[in-house]
């Protein structure tokens, strides 16, 4: 599979990552790489093989509707690169109306 | 005519109900609404790495409950998939919701509008969870984020473009939020975020086949809202094309100070969310025992009760639907009529005075303190001409409210209710107001018939309201056509 460089970016965009050129180049061929790895996948004929969704035989792995298991708000904010007491903070979403 | 009458709307509802669980749909969060911000938060829920999601099984019950009462074909065997994307009210960086397997799939909302009964066709009701709340107005600087809601477990309860006005938009949601109610799924709260609305709208030239570029109206946060967003919403499509314009599809918020809709953004190339299976929550087979479990637990359907009232038990349209607005109502009326076959009066009294008394006082129909018994007895006695429905109303249960441990018929008696149908004392009344109004008698002799409810009234007020109006009638015209 041919890695272009609009998909370069678009999956850039999407991950909200930043790339120089000289990394996209980098990137480019790293892709190109694992992708035609992968794709020595695609000689097996699959035909009439249903998708392996999950790995494991696990199934109904429900539990009954119990209030418990939550954190207080000091621990929840600890980890946080920005918050105060109450909130987690992140840069503005939109514009301030009143601004 | 209006050149509107050559087009036709095509509307379809997406309603996010959220299911009355006590914790959140993968984690034991409580859902409690109105909690300090960020008091309702565990590492699942917050997205720290290492952490094991674990489905809510009433969640799963409760969606399949909407889906039965919706006549869904309810899917067997499910998972859970992964919507990828950035949001600072979204923790993990994705959404887990059911897009590629809905827990429900089809059926139909059954709404009566001025034109008749119709069903609305669903396309799917899939569970999904809830989005955090961002704060925009608290820090001039930042956004504030607010976890508490994330993870809440939601169904999306998404119809076929199958609507065709505002009107019949507006009977769906009441229905739809009717019946979430009724089963205890959501508790419909609009204004807290219970029950959402968007709606997609799209205008076309009648008889066109193909479908109109479609607009999604977000922000309807009322029923009335959901009406007025797609009214303006038609109006305003029609007269952009009227005008030699083109729709651009667009997402839209609805401004409810005025009841006009504004563009928030442009569909730009199609959202990328690279759905795949979630890894970390096992799939869930449904088993018939399951499901029927579930069906055999659920309360007669209003619809049910809809035609059991108007059919068998013989009530107008109209009183049927009126006692089947609310859940808590039939149950009261059904309790009732377990003690009487007077099924029009239970219908009257319910729909009349205990619905004034339960309105006025704010409170719900299963707080209404008068057993349903009681009235069944207070029915009895007015069917019994012991004592006329407006003392009962006035009187008999204002008493009954205030000392429930008395039997209707004692206390009409202890407070001197019970109306005296016995001539003699009847007749003496009579004298007494014939006597007082000679003028209005010659009248009345000399054809103004009409008058005959003066006299009743008077003869009522001589009595204190004992005397029984049916024997009084009967005595006047006797006596006046003497």
């Amino acid at each position: 599979m041919k890695v272009t460089d609009e998909l370069i970016d678009n999956l850039a965009h999407l991950s909200r990552l930043h790339f120089s050129e000289s990394e996209k180049t980098a990137l480019k061929g790293d892709f190109e790489r694992i992708l035609n790895f992968v794709e020595q996948l695609s000689e097996i004929d699959t035909t009439g093989v249903e998708p392996l969704l999950h790995m494991g035989d696990a199934i109904n792995v429900l539990r009954e509707d119990e209030v418990k298991g939550s954190v207080t708000r000091q621990e929840a904010l600890l980890n946080a690169p920005l918050h105060d007491d109450v909130f987690f903070k992140v840069p503005k979403v939109i514009k301030n109306p009143s601004a | 005519m209006s050149y509107h009458d050559k087009y036709e709307a095509v509307i379809g509802l997406e309603v996010h109900a959220q299911l009355m669980t006590q914790s959140k749909l993968f984690s034991g969060d409580s859902t409690a609404f109105g909690a300090e911000p960020n008091t309702h938060v565990s590492p699942i829920t917050l997205g720290h790495p290492g952490t094991l999601p674990k489905t809510n099984k009433e969640a799963v019950e409760l969606a399949i409950r909407i889906g039965l009462a919706c006549n869904c074909h309810i899917e067997r065997y499910n998972y859970f998939a992964r919507k990828n994307y950035f949001y600072p009210d979204l923790p993990k960086g994705y959404q887990v919701s059911q897009h590629t397997t809905p827990i429900c799939k089809g059926g139909h909302v059954t709404i009566r509008t001025a034109s008749g009964v119709r069903n609305v066709q669903l396309n799917r009701i899939h569970m999904e969870e809830d989005a955090g709340k961002s704060i925009h107005d608290i820090d001039d600087n930042n956004t504030c984020v607010d976890y508490n809601r994330a993870g809440v477990a939601l169904v999306e309860i998404v119809t076929e473009p199958d609507l065709s006005s505002a009107d019949e938009a507006y009977h769906y949601v009441t229905e739809l939020r009717k019946l979430v109610r009724w089963l205890g799924v959501c508790d419909g709260n609009m204004e807290e975020g219970s029950l959402r609305c968007d709606a997609n709208v799209s205008v076309r030239l009648k008889g066109e086949t193909k479908l109109g570029t479609k607009v999604e109206v977000k922000n309807l946060n009322s029923i009335r809202n959901v009406k007025k967003a797609i009214e303006f919403e038609i109006d305003r499509m029609i007269n952009v094309i009227e005008q030699g314009g083109t729709i651009t599809q667009q997402t839209r918020s609805f401004d409810a100070s005025n009841d006009t809709t504004f563009a928030i953004r442009d569909k730009e190339e199609a959202n990328d969310y690279r759905y795949f299976p979630e890894p970390d929550l096992p799939p869930f087979r449904l088993t018939e025992t399951f499901i029927n479990d579930i069906k055999d637990a659920m309360p007669a359907l209003p619809e049910e009760l809809y035609t059991l009232y108007h059919q068998q038990y013989g009530l107008s349209e109209y009183d049927a639907a009126q006692l089947c607005l609310e859940k808590e109502t039939t149950d009261y009326f059904n309790e009732v009529v377990k003690f009487t076959t007077n099924y029009k009066a239970a219908s009257n009294w319910i729909n009349g005075p205990v619905r004034q008394y339960v309105n006025e006082h704010k409170i719900a129909m299963d707080s209404f303190a008068v057993k349903p018994q009681q009235l069944a007895e207070v029915m009895q006695l007015i069917d019994e001409g012991k004592i006329n429905f407006s003392v009962a109303s006035s009187k008999l249960l204002p008493a009954l409210l205030a000392d429930g441990s008395k039997a209707p018929i004692q206390l009409a008696t202890e407070l001197n209710l019970i109306q005296v149908s016995d001539s003699n004392e009847i007749e003496n009344w009579v004298a007494e107001v014939i006597a007082k109004m000679p003028e209005k008698v010659a009248e009345y002799k000399k054809g103004k018939k009409g008058l005959i409810g003066l006299f009743v009234g008077e003869v009522k007020k001589a009595s204190k309201g004992k005397a029984d109006p049916k024997v009084v009638t009967t005595l006047l015209e006797q006596k006046l056509s003497g």
